[in-house]
């Protein structure tokens, strides 16, 4: 069986014919092409994953396309403004808030949503907040700083 | 890893579950999917078909009417966390939807998807039972209230039938004197509940009136400890009054407590006690607050505390 969905990511609208257990993951990556958005533990714990489908984050290797159809989906690829990159990822860069690279697309798209639920977060509510997103190289501490950076710009607006 | 092929079907109300299920034998609803995708990619489980209920409206959303506070099964852990209403008549509700796993895990998990599933170490059957609630469920001839205490039966075992659907939880408002609490021992990983402990405690004047606390993550079905309610129910509050009570939790554990790579048995054995006190503790500082002569003054502590 093959379902018809339509999904936007990144503001271009794919309608494609899809089958119902394809995960969005796999739908961002291999359908649309766009491979920022990363696979780590597959199991919903890392975090790589997570991208904001109309606006709230989801962990993209949890969700089925299907459940996507008709919805805005942004990933760490929607984030910049041309040339122009987007406050958090200014940040990110700023503080080195990475260092393989390989959590940032997820981490940064989980900032963006706790930054847009928590404005203007104290360190506690930016570990709590980022609780669902782990990373294997940069001991969180500069992370953690990038977002406090980002927060007060206007990182939490899509 | 992917999940093996199934039929998808998309339901916009709840008749229209009803007639979906009954038309394809074996299909499972999905709501957030957040315990059923996990369970498919793992090939744990393989449905011919799953029926997407996730955008039946009617489904969603937190009313307060009648003294409790209706709570439609897709609201998500996210929403039910942010709602001032179950903050005011359900703290401790709030309190666990609150601490579910992380950000992105309230943003899709749905309460009704959470009660169904009926994991040991989920959060909300916990609280749920110690708070009195029970489940609207729509069945093949109408619809049937379900009490918490009644639902839960055993590990991923509930009293929904095969085309039953959770439609509301209805959770009883908070009577005056009450104070709630939710104690979780998380894993530190998945945030699951190692051991997770509900308890409403009422305060009269000097003396303790109803108590009531839930288990979650000890026993395969979260479960009402009767013997710290008896043992504190009546009593002056006092911290040997509350451990002498929670001591009494190893009363109700029996034989067949969970034991994993993370927590053994002996261990959560021991730690419950502990998780059970701390629970008292907090919902009884509630208490003293909502009961305080003047009433939620900041500096007003009771002299056991
Ligand atoms: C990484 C991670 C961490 C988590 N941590 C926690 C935690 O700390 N605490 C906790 O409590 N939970 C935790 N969960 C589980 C989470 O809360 C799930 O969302 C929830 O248990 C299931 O809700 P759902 O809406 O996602 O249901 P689904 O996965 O869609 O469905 C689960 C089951 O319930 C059935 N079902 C769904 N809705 C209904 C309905 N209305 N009527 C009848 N049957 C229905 C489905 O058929 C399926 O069998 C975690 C999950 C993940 C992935
Ligand atoms: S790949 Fe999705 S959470 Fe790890
Ligand atoms: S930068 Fe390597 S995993 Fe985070």
């Amino acid at each position: 069986m093959t379902v018809p969905v339509s999904i936007t990511v990144n503001g271009q609208r794919y309608d494609r014919e899809v089958e119902p257990r394809l995960l969005l993951v796999h739908f961002l990556r291999e359908v649309v092409g766009s491979t920022g958005t990363k696979v780590g533990c597959d199991t919903s714990q890392c975090g790589a994953c997570t991208v904001l489908m109309d606006g709230v984050s989801l962990k993209s290797c949890t969700a089925l396309a299907v459940q996507a159809d008709g919805a805005e989906v942004t990933t760490i690829e929607g984030l910049a403004d041309g040339d122009a990159l987007h406050p958090l990822q200014d940040a990110f860069w700023e503080k080195h808030g990475l260092q393989c690279g390989f959590c940032t697309p997820g981490m940064i798209m989980a900032s963006h949503e706790l930054l847009r639920v928590t404005p203007d977060p104290s360190d506690a509510q930016i570990r709590h907040g980022l609780e669902g997103n782990m990373c294997r190289c940069t001991g969180y501490q500069n992370i953690v700083r990038a977002v406090r950076q980002a927060a007060g710009t206007t990182a939490g607006q899509p | 890893m992917y999940a093996p092929d199934f039929a998808y079907y998309r339901a916009d109300s709840v008749a229209e579950i009803g007639r979906l299920l009954r038309a394809h034998p074996g299909a499972k609803v999905l709501a957030g999917g957040h315990s059923l995708i996990p369970l498919l990619k793992l090939r744990l489980a393989a449905p011919p078909a799953l029926i997407d209920i996730g955008r039946v409206a009617e489904l969603k959303g937190i009313a307060v009417a009648d003294g409790r506070v209706r709570i439609g099964a897709l609201t998500t852990h996210a929403e039910i966390a942010a709602s001032s209403d179950v903050a005011r008549h359900a703290p401790a509700l709030a309190a666990a939807a609150g601490v579910i796993g992380d950000p992105a895990v309230r943003n899709r998990g749905t309460i009704g998807g959470n009660v169904a599933h009926a994991d040991p170490a989920s959060d909300l059957p916990t609280v749920l039972l110690a708070l009195g609630a029970s489940f609207a469920v729509a069945t093949d001839d109408g619809e049937r209230t379900i009490p918490a205490g009644k639902f839960f039966q055993g590990m991923m075992a509930t009293a929904l039938g095969d085309h039953d659907v959770v439609t509301a939880i209805d959770v009883p408002a908070a009577p005056g004197g009450q104070g709630q609490a939710y104690e979780k021992f998380s894993h530190p990983a998945s945030r699951y509940a190692v051991i997770g402990v509900a308890a409403t405690v009422e305060l009269r004047g000097e003396t303790v009136g109803n108590v009531a606390v839930a288990l979650g993550g000890l026993v395969p079905a979260a479960v009402r400890t009767g013997s710290v309610e008896q043992a504190l129910s009546g009593r002056a509050p006092s911290a040997e009054a509350i451990a002498g009570a929670a001591a009494a939790v190893s009363n109700d554990l029996g034989d067949d407590l969970i034991g994993d790579i993370y927590a053994s048995a002996e261990y959560r054995r021991a730690m419950a006690p502990v998780c059970v006190k701390r629970a008292l503790t907090a919902a009884l500082k509630q208490a003293s607050v909502a009961d305080a002569p003047a009433a939620r003054s900041p500096w007003w502590k009771p002299s056991w505390l």
